[in-house]
């Protein structure tokens, strides 16, 4: 895949269902939006609104999709290449959960490296553990001997590490304690601007998005709402009325009130 | 005393270098994970007293020829069925003047072949199996788990008997058998656990770094499948000596007069009314090693269970 390209992720009216006939669920409806190269944007929305669906139908968790999807230019079929993994990494919202009970960081970065086929694996670890803020003695740690704003950091370095250009990141903070949320949010902007990653991120925080992606798409029910810039955002100049109320929820929580 | 100190000391070191947060190397993380779980084992007395009976009866089937007092095939017809403690019969003699003890010390080689054989072979088919129905899913899954209902819907021990009838008699036959009929539940246990980890977040990770469905199920779900296993195959050890003395109580197993412990039975019992220690010494041997699995199943389960946290 060329990487020059313009557009980093497009999709055009993508639909996800899960089950077939009477048990079927939409859980995305006609969803056109698009990433451009190098670009940050932020998919809002509550639990169940289909956020979470579009990045596992990108990735190939999610089997049962229509419309197009594109990466880098290149049109997406229902399996993916080892390419595309190359191109296109995720970090998962727990990271309880996503990284392997029995397996130390060293073993998880090491096989990441080893599927891709790179090179001097331990030069590239000791530069990723240093670029994502661990310092070298969590190398050979296990997972329970970390705290959760550490193995997200490992989980990072993870997506990282294979050096793609687009990293889905599905509400990366969102288990995170308050003050490690914005340590891991500060690395994410920082890794980005180092790298020129395109980032798709999924949360449900109106406040994080703002932070980090400067366009979004307000989603509800599986629909996109509303498609706002985060001047638009800041300026509170939603149109929706669902949009407003998740803005005046924001708003209101800053301000400390129920 | 200078020099125990120093020992102390450098012992003291190794725990140290075990028990660190920050290993350096890929071999200290492994040692120490390993380290920790012998520290959580050991803390169990009973799992220890299980894990010191099966010891000492390796060390018994090693060291048989010089342990046995007698030679356990020599007949002596003149001391026939001697009475525990006479004759120079620590446990008495058997129905041809056979020493019953250097019977039974002989006898642990035949019990922990057949264990050792059972225990790499069934697991490994019914991880295999299950693994792959659990990960592949589909008609694959289906497939695998009627053949795995079919071999569960049968009676264990009439299943092997109907085997080893086929086969023929004689242990590795019955070895076979035991096998045969012993991996089903290890493929279920293995399709259940992979189920609960196939949907987990580090699945999904590995999976989007590019990783193929052979090289998930072997390095990623093995590993969290194998503790649950091995727990269960050492509590159905017992049940497979039981099958295997089964077997032989049958005829159908170790052939006379191979001195196989459920054989010994077999043969002791015509004369279990008024010559009650041939069919119970044998009886006795087979109870404490069955139980020495189970208290050591019991152990391993608390230190291995994955989904207790550390």
């Amino acid at each position: 895949m060329s990487r020059d390209n313009k557009t980093g992720i497009e999709l055009a009216q993508v639909n996800v269902w899960f089950g077939e006939g009477e048990e079927r669920v939409d859980a995305v409806i006609d969803a056109t939006f698009s990433v451009p190269h190098g670009g940050s944007f932020g998919l809002v929305g509550e639990s169940g609104s289909g956020k979470s669906t579009i990045l596992r139908a990108i990735t190939g968790l999610a089997p049962t999709w229509s419309g197009n999807i594109s990466v880098l230019g290149s049109m997406l079929g229902k399996e993916r290449d080892k390419g595309f993994y190359h191109d296109v990494q995720m970090v998962f919202q727990d990271p309880y959960a996503s990284l392997h009970p029995r397996q130390t960081v060293d073993h998880v970065l090491s096989e990441a490296l080893y599927l891709h086929g790179f090179k001097n694996p331990d030069k590239r670890i000791v530069q990723i553990l240093d670029d994502v803020g661990l310092e070298q003695s969590f190398r050979f740690r296990w997972p329970h001997q970390l705290s959760g704003g550490q193995r997200q950091r490992v989980a990072i370095a993870r997506a990282l590490i294979i050096e793609p250009s687009i990293l889905l990141l599905d509400e990366p903070t969102s288990a995170l304690d308050v003050s490690v949320q914005a340590e891991i949010l500060n690395l994410l902007t920082r890794l980005r601007k180092e790298r020129g990653l395109t980032y798709l991120m999924v949360s449900h925080d109106l406040a994080v998005v703002s932070h980090m992606c400067s366009e979004m798409a307000v989603m509800n029910q599986g629909e996109i709402v509303e498609m706002l810039d985060v001047e638009q955002l800041r300026g509170l100049k939603a149109k929706h009325p669902y949009t407003k109320e998740l803005l005046d929820a924001s708003v209101q929580k800053r301000r400390g009130k129920p | 005393m200078n020099s125990s100190s120093e020992l102390s000391q450098k012992g003291s070191g190794w725990r140290e270098w075990l028990l660190t947060d920050a290993p350096a190397s890929r071999r200290q993380a492994r040692l120490s994970s390993w380290y920790r779980s012998w520290l959580a084992f050991r803390s169990n007395p009973m799992a220890m007293f299980g894990l010191s009976i099966l010891f000492a009866l390796l060390l018994i089937a090693m060291f048989a020829p010089y342990l046995a007092p007698y030679d356990p095939f020599i007949q002596d017809l003149a001391a026939r069925l001697s009475a525990p403690g006479t004759g120079g019969y620590i446990l008495g003699s058997d129905s041809l003047g056979r020493d019953i003890l250097s019977r039974l010390i002989y006898g642990s080689r035949i019990t922990l072949y057949i264990v050792s054989l059972v225990a790499l072979m069934a697991p490994i088919a019914g991880l295999f199996v299950g693994t792959a129905a659990g990960y592949l899913g589909g008609w694959v899954d289906v497939v695998l788990m009627r053949i795995t209902d079919i071999f569960l819907a049968f009676p264990k021990l009439i299943l092997a008997l109907a085997f080893v009838s086929a086969l023929g008699a004689g242990i590795e036959n019955a070895v076979l058998a035991i096998v045969l009929t012993a991996w089903p539940p290890y493929a279920r246990i293995a399709r259940a656990e992979t189920l609960t980890i196939r949907n987990a977040d580090y699945i999904h990770a590995i999976k989007l770094q590019g990783a193929g469905a052979l090289r998930i199920i072997t390095r990623h779900i093995w590993p969290l499948c194998i503790s649950s296993l091995v727990i269960r195959v050492t509590l159905d050890m017992a049940g497979i000596i039981l099958t295997a003395a089964g077997l032989g109580f049958l005829g159908l197993g170790a052939q006379p007069p191979s001195p196989e412990w459920g054989a010994m039975i077999s043969a002791g019992r015509k004369f279990i009314l008024d010559h009650w220690w041939v069919a119970t010494m044998p009886g006795l041997a087979i109870f404490i090693v069955s139980l020495a699995f189970n208290l050591l199943g019991d152990g391993l389960r608390d230190v291995l269970d994955p989904k207790k946290s550390k």
